[in-house]
């Protein structure tokens, strides 16, 4: 995995609460057997009409709205387990997501795949949304060995999972770490075979 | 220290800790599907990496599955793709499959209780956020993602913070119709989508020690749909009658052994919740959902409440209602009755009882979709199939079928369906469809009507 030290980029603003990670990737775009290509139907639905053309109003479809940070809704990824939904994220080109609360396993299928979930105060994500549709240009700068994100109208400090924050920094995940167990996972196994 | 049902389970499963981070946790069982597990198999193969525990993984095929002709090759180039990738996987690594045509083939979360492969005390994990279903016997089990899946195979073991933990407590006596679909409609309308995220919830009190296994686990099934990552009921004697004697249950005395270590892991006295919720029963009536997540729920008799807010405007929109009105009396064309939630036996039952002699309104299409083939076997042993065609019901072979619409099995766009599944999310049972989740009795009275009615007052 790549390291993740610090970033700054301007945002794409999604203001709706409750975001599922059906519509991150509808179910029917799941029968590929790889990782790639997802960030094509990234929003599918909502990005592009019946036949095909990109929506207008859609906030991924305007040319102003072309950072790598996306600025989401309370409670975004809930739903399904899909990883295919960070895969899809990441292919679009995102690197970090903010909103006021993340569903579990979206959090932890983000963090696996180098994709950074911020949550914020849902004061300061208020604030966010009114800069960035005032200025479509506000660039948000997020620090990740500080645990702070800033943006010019104001800066707060998040917090990570420690373990994870150091995975990001260094690079590192929990295969590699896992796999550096193997023997005393075997050690359990013969105490736990007697449950 | 007092425990609860979950530390229980949770320290028995504890490898190693590490200080001021998660916990390495054991898995007992892994069950794999197609739609999840390819890039996890591929993820080992480019790290080098060997399946460690293949004796402890089960696989089926279900989210991507046809649910007609399933004897002839998948027409879907790509869903026949991903089948035949599960295929040769599960050959090439020596994992057990029960492939499509196989007699214990089935959605994993119907067929892992029905084989006797889920006991209590266990830990399971699946790349499918409904293993929370699993938690209906006492065990510890949650949705994961690709890369977990992977790291599952590579070492029988995943990193992870231990939750916090929840309490839903319900008791006194349910209304006449009111099912155990109901009751988690109910509870998450109240606790709303995001409760219980962070959390493993147990459900307590005198309404799930009532209940069936059946029942139980449709509760626990959608407790992701409140944001818990699993849900567990204390194992007791009904637990114990429904594991007896399946296939892959522990047999004599070491069932007996078993039920000892199993009667041990209840909640203790006094033990503590970070969070905790009580419920009246009486308050609980038969449910619908109207908008676009589960927690967007009301008695059926209720009227839709009004809201100001520019995401339940949007889901109220997209649903084709304006808010504030009832939702009895509005046409309904398709019913599907099937899912992970509730496609067992007892829910065929339910639904069989109530249609029996009925025929479907004019208007309806309405889809019957077994959990398993075993399911598929009782059906046919018990006479519900001629009730079913009877009435004028569609019965298909098994599989997720359209509570994702991964497969053919679509809602058209803009049309309502009432569906017996967990999610109602946009586009969920195909782009534009309209879900409303309600109950397999629900699902049942509404096929005969053609609208949403309220049954209640037709049960005896």
């Amino acid at each position: 995995m790549e390291k993740f030290v610090s970033y700054t980029d301007t945002v794409v603003p999604l203001d709706i609460e409750n975001v599922d990670t059906d519509q991150i990737i509808p179910a029917r775009f799941l029968k590929s057997t790889d990782k790639a290509g997802f960030g094509d139907n990234l929003f599918r639905d909502w990005r592009y009409d019946k036949a095909g053309n990109p929506v207008p109003d859609f906030n991924l479809n305007k040319d102003i709205y072309k950072g790598t940070i996306l600025v989401a809704g309370d409670n975004f990824g809930c739903g399904s387990s899909r990883e295919h939904a960070a895969w899809a994220l990441a292919g679009y080109g995102f690197k970090v997501i903010v909103s006021s609360y993340f569903a579990d396993i979206f959090k932890g299928n983000s963090l696996n795949n180098g994709l950074l979930p911020i949550q914020v105060s849902p004061e300061f994500l208020k604030k966010l949304f009114e800069e960035v549709t005032r200025d479509p240009a506000t660039a948000v700068q997020v620090d990740l060995e500080e645990q702070k994100i800033t943006f010019i109208g104001g800066s707060e400090h998040f917090d990570i999972d420690p373990y994870k924050r150091l995975c990001l920094l260094n690079g590192y995940d929990d295969m590699d770490f896992l796999v550096s167990r193997l023997d005393a996972i075997t050690e359990f196994e013969k105490k736990h075979a007697q449950l | 220290m007092k425990k609860t049902l979950f530390d229980k389970v949770w320290d028995a499963h504890v490898v190693e800790s590490i200080p001021n981070g998660p916990s390495v946790l054991y898995i007992d069982k892994h069950l794999i599907h197609e739609v999840t597990s390819p890039q996890a198999f591929s993820e080992l193969e480019e790290r080098g990496l060997k399946v460690f525990r293949t004796e402890r993984i089960v696989a089926t095929a279900d989210h991507n599955t046809p649910t007609k002709d399933q004897h002839l090759p998948i027409k879907d180039d790509m869903s026949r793709r991903q089948i035949e990738q599960l295929t040769e996987n599960c050959e090439k690594n020596g994992i057990t499959f029960y492939g499509l045509g196989h007699p214990y083939n089935g959605i994993v979360h119907v067929i892992a209780p029905e084989l006797g492969i889920t006991q209590p005390g266990m830990t399971i994990v699946c790349g499918d956020s409904h293993t929370s279903t699993h938690g209906a016997f006492g065990t510890i089990a949650f949705g994961i993602g690709t890369s977990q899946v992977a790291q599952v195979f590579a070492s029988q073991c995943l990193l992870i913070e231990k939750p916090k933990k929840l309490r839903v407590n319900v008791n006194g006596t349910l209304k006449k119709g009111v099912t155990p679909k109901d009751v988690i409609l109910y509870i998450i309308a109240q606790l709303g989508t995001n409760s219980g995220t962070g959390y493993f919830c147990e459900y307590a009190g005198n309404v799930f020690e009532e209940m069936t296994m059946e029942g139980r686990m449709t509760v626990c099934n959608m407790s992701i749909e409140m944001g818990a990552r699993g849900g567990l009921i204390a194992p007791d004697q009904t637990t114990y009658d429904y594991i007896e004697g399946r296939e892959f249950a522990p047999k004599g005395e070491a069932f007996e052994a078993k039920k000892k270590y199993w009667d041990s892991l209840k909640t203790d006295e006094g033990a503590e919740f970070d969070k905790e919720y009580h419920i009246d029963a009486a308050e609980i009536a038969p449910m619908i959902t109207y908008g676009t997540n589960p927690g967007m729920g009301i008695r059926i008799t209720d009227n839709i409440p009004h809201s100001d807010d520019a995401s339940a405007e949007k889901a109220l929109a997209y649903m084709g209602f304006t808010g504030k009105e009832t939702l009895l009396g509005q046409p309904i064309n398709y019913v599907f009755i099937g899912s992970c939630t509730n496609s067992r036996i007892e829910d065929f039952r339910q639904v069989a009882d109530y249609i029996k002699g009925k025929t479907k309104a004019g208007n309806i299409t309405a889809l019957i979709v077994p959990g398993s083939q075993q399911v598929v076997r009782q059906i046919a042993a018990e006479g519900l199939e001629k009730i079913f065609t009877d009435a004028g019901f569609e019965i298909r072979e098994p599989g997720c079928s359209a509570c994702l619409a991964m497969n053919e099995d679509k809602i058209p766009p803009g049309e309502y369906c009432v569906s017996t599944s967990n999610r109602n999310f946009e586009g969920r049972q195909g782009p534009g469809a309209r879900t409303i989740l309600a109950s397999p009795l629900t699902a049942a009275a509404i096929a005969i009507e053609g609208k949403i009615i309220d049954y209640t007052q037709n049960l005896n």
